[in-house]
């Protein structure tokens, strides 16, 4: 494995965390068959990683069973060397579009207000260093000037970044996107992945649930590749093989060949539903 | 013109009315927002008539009729996702199991009573004219419950109603946050029955914030508006029944519902934009 490109360190100042995210040997959904089995890995801080495999191989189950959003039936998940349940506020999640509701009458403001709401605590109101806060947010994702609109009169991308800038007013270590970037503009997808960037560059470490593999090759650092199981996890130069792919996708994968080029196409884009 | 207004005031009937219609009004508005932002409406008329046969047995027992619904309520509110968990049945399943039993039980115990039972029916219907001041002040104490609740767990309650999923993601105790508005809706419920009677709770919880929701996209604002036009609609719905000598229960509800469907109405002359999606 690659020597880590950041290394963060305990507010004690002396011993640095080895890993961010550690997930050992995790089995977790509902009922008798677990939705996603034997899951081993280990993120270093200041990574990027996506994790990608066919609809239905976990990738949402996997993030809500780090979050403690699903019953764990085995296995650990441990955030900076702790119980990652005990410290949940220190995970940012940003989830699919589909689950907001668009007719809720709360301002964008409000919504990335919410990220402050752990830090602020029970029964107290947001101060004037949370609305300070929520301003960065809102500019660092381009939406000032939205920032009083209803979150239903937003376009997709917008509302995609709104939610995104709720995690970064929540500023924690461990970031999940569940597919950030799927059914918006391109121009959203590259600001997007521009702020992950950054927040890579700051020493967060962040994990995308994505079907743009074109992007994980390029951008990121890691691929965890799933399907049920745990299917190859390294960087994209390792991971990006046909085999892998072909293990990970199975037939939903077509990899055509033009010329001396092999080119890659995951069908997802044709069975998944536009948000 | 204006003794128009002024000459039910002299009555101490309609000051105590007058009184209970604004605490009525303004926590059936509030704790309505979240009804209808999170559509508990079924639950609330449920609980409603579940509180029936507490009133029965206090009024058996001759206790606090208050005391007896608030037990019924917040045990059946407390009841639906346990059973539910239980019996594997949907939470619209179970509430219809609970609440038709429990108002069930509130007619059968009725019908033991040898004698007036006129006094029981005032609940199903509602007097507020009837309110005495030992209910204002047990009225009054609930009403500072609740509101004191939503003022401590505002936020709480506002990022559960829009996003549950991330509030569990933030370590929120979903649950629990669950059961305190449920527990909430339970306790409205108690507070406005003598105003509006166990039939018709449920106008009081969803139609005016139903309104206050055509007229703005904030949530605060939902509620402010909300409780404006609900003690508005107990104000006509009062004066309507002391005049034409109608029930008030009714009379307020009908009011609030005119208001509704005139709000809705004036959107469209107005051709305001319809709420998104």
């Amino acid at each position: 494995m690659n020597e880590p490109s950041a290394v963060s360190h305990h507010p004690s100042g002396k011993t640095p965390w080895h890993y961010c995210l550690e997930v050992r040997d995790l089995a977790a959904g509902y009922g008798e068959k677990p939705a996603i089995d034997g899951i081993t890995f280990a993120i270093r801080p200041g990574q990027m990683v996506g994790v990608i495999g066919p609809n239905g191989a976990g990738k949402t189950t996997l993030f809500k069973a780090i979050l403690g959003l699903i019953p764990i039936l085995r296995g650990q998940i441990l955030l900076h060397d702790a119980d990652a349940h005990t410290q949940q506020a220190m995970m940012g999640y940003l989830p699919q579009l589909d689950d907001i509701q668009r007719t809720f009458p709360v301002s964008v403001t409000d919504v990335v207000m919410m990220g402050r709401y752990p830090r602020i605590g029970w029964s107290r109101w947001p101060r004037n260093e949370d609305r300070t806060s929520v301003r960065q947010a809102l500019d660092r994702v381009d939406l000032l000037d939205h920032r009083d609109t209803q979150v239903g009169r937003l376009s997709g991308g917008q509302l995609q970044r709104a939610l995104l800038a709720r995690v970064l007013a929540q500023d924690p270590h461990l970031l999940l996107l569940d597919e950030p970037v799927s059914g918006v503009d391109p121009a959203t997808q590259h600001s997007i992945f521009g702020v992950l960037e950054e927040l890579r560059n700051d020493g967060k470490t962040v994990v995308v649930a994505t079907h743009d593999l074109n992007c994980v090759a390029e951008r990121f650092d890691q691929v965890l590749c799933l399907s049920t199981s745990l299917v190859a996890y390294g960087p994209p130069a390792e991971v990006f093989r046909e085999d892998i792919l072909e293990a990970t996708y199975g037939s939903h994968l077509m990899i055509v060949k033009v010329g001396d080029r092999r080119v890659v196409v995951a069908d997802e884009h044709r069975t998944r539903p536009k948000g | 013109m204006i003794d128009v207004l002024t000459e039910p005031l002299q009555y101490g009937f309609m000051q105590r009315a007058l009184l209970g219609g604004i605490l009525v009004g303004t926590i059936c508005a509030i704790i309505g927002t979240y009804v209808v932002l999170r559509g508990l409406a079924f639950i609330g008329d449920a609980l409603a008539h579940a509180a029936f046969p507490g009133v029965v047995i206090a009024y058996m027992l001759k206790a606090n009729i208050y005391l007896g619904a608030a037990i019924f309520t917040v045990a059946t509110a407390l009841g639906i996702g346990f059973v539910s968990r239980r019996a594997r049945t949907s939470y619209d399943t179970t509430i219809g199991i609970l609440f038709a039993g429990a108002f069930a039980l509130g007619i059968l115990l009725m019908s033991t009573i040898q004698g007036y039972t006129a006094d029981l029916f005032s609940f199903l219907f509602g007097n507020i004219l009837g309110v005495s001041t030992a209910d204002l002040v047990v009225a009054g104490v609930l009403a500072s419950l609740v509101l004191a609740a939503v003022a401590l767990c505002y936020k709480e309650l506002l990022l559960l109603s829009f996003d549950p999923t991330v509030a569990e993601a933030m370590g929120y105790p979903v649950q629990g946050l669950n059961y305190l508005l449920l527990s909430l809706v339970a306790l409205t419920v108690v507070i406005s029955i003598q105003a509006v009677g166990i039939v018709l709770v449920v106008a009081l919880l969803v139609t005016p914030s139903a309104t206050a929701y055509l007229l703005t996209e904030r949530f605060l604002r939902m509620m402010a508006l909300g409780v404006l036009v609900s003690i508005l609609a107990i104000f006509l719905g009062l004066y309507m029944s002391f005049y034409l000598n109608v029930a008030s229960g009714a009379a307020i509800v009908l009011v609030s519902t005119c208001l509704f469907f005139a709000t809705l109405g004036f959107r469209r002359l107005a051709g305001r934009p319809t709420p998104p999606l």
